[in-house]
């Protein structure tokens, strides 16, 4: 069945849309979705879509058409996001987080890899057989989801700041103070994490039924 | 001297972040043709990113302007 949200775009006039209850409803709720993605804050995610549609309505006259209504409104919420990320950092204690997840991280790195620097026989990677993560396989996307929600916060907010914003290295660097090695290093461990968790609760359990 | 493991998984997380340098690349391409779990990590750091863009399609997320 077709969305109001897939229906209407384009159809509608960028000031027209904000008068559609049901567009706008949809809409919102696919912001909170992302938004909670990124800052795993019931509260701060609907602060940040809050802000960025006021934003849209007030500058709707920016809105050339040129993108999609939806894609305007969502490169919004992207920046408010990072804004949101930048001065949560200021009030984060940084030293407090790092402590526990470098011991997270050494730990992960003991199991996986010999004192050799080599992977430990046990923990060698096996071929991903047919990963049939398609469309249509919630099971694999909830395995997926867990894994994401599994991850440390300090890894999975570089994680979400690499892979969902898409920001580049000297951005994630600027924004959360930190040097290019520690983002490497971090998103190393959470890449390696999610493998890992990846392997163990699906790929694995996926051969042996 | 041969790179160890360790090194080379790094390498092949950091390759989806950046481009390697030529020396980079030399070693550690010499170090998968020897070494099947690094080749199966290498695949599956691919694999993980184009899980995550699907991912991120099936949540409507649109970042792109």
């Amino acid at each position: 069945m077709e969305s109001a949200l897939s229906k209407n775009e384009g159809e509608f006039s960028s000031v027209g849309t904000f008068s559609d209850p049901i567009y706008m409803q949809e809409l919102r709720n696919q912001m909170i979705k992302f938004a909670r993605l990124q800052v795993r804050d019931e509260g701060l995610a609907e602060d940040a879509v809050q802000e960025a549609m006021l934003a849209a309505y007030q500058h709707i006259d920016r809105f050339t058409g040129k993108a999609a209504f939806k894609t305007w409104v969502f490169s919004i919420l992207k920046n408010k996001l990072i804004d949101l990320l930048r001065k949560e950092k200021r009030h984060t204690a940084a030293s407090q987080l790092e402590e526990g997840e470098n011991l997270n991280g050494d730990a992960l790195m003991d199991v996986l890899f010999a004192k050799n620097g080599h992977w430990n026989k046990s923990e060698r990677p096996q071929k991903w057989d047919d990963p049939d993560h398609g469309v249509e396989n919630n099971h694999f996307w909830r395995v997926f989801d867990a894994c994401l929600n599994e991850l440390p916060e300090r890894y999975s907010r570089l994680f979400m700041m690499r892979e969902f914003l898409e920001m580049e290295t000297p951005e994630i660097c600027a924004n959360e103070e930190v040097t290019v090695s520690h983002l490497n290093v971090t998103l190393y461990r959470a890449r390696l994490r999610l493998r890992e968790c990846l392997e163990d609760c699906w790929y694995q359990s996926e051969a042996k039924q | 001297m041969m790179m160890k493991c360790t090194e080379a998984t790094q390498m092949l997380s950091e390759r989806l972040d950046r481009k390697l340098s030529t020396k980079e690349k030399l070693s550690l391409g010499m170090h998968t043709a020897m070494c099947s779990p690094c080749r199966q990590f290498g695949d599956q750091m691919k694999e993980l990113r184009e899980i995550t863009k699907v991912y991120k399609d099936l949540n409507n997320v649109e970042t792109k302007e």
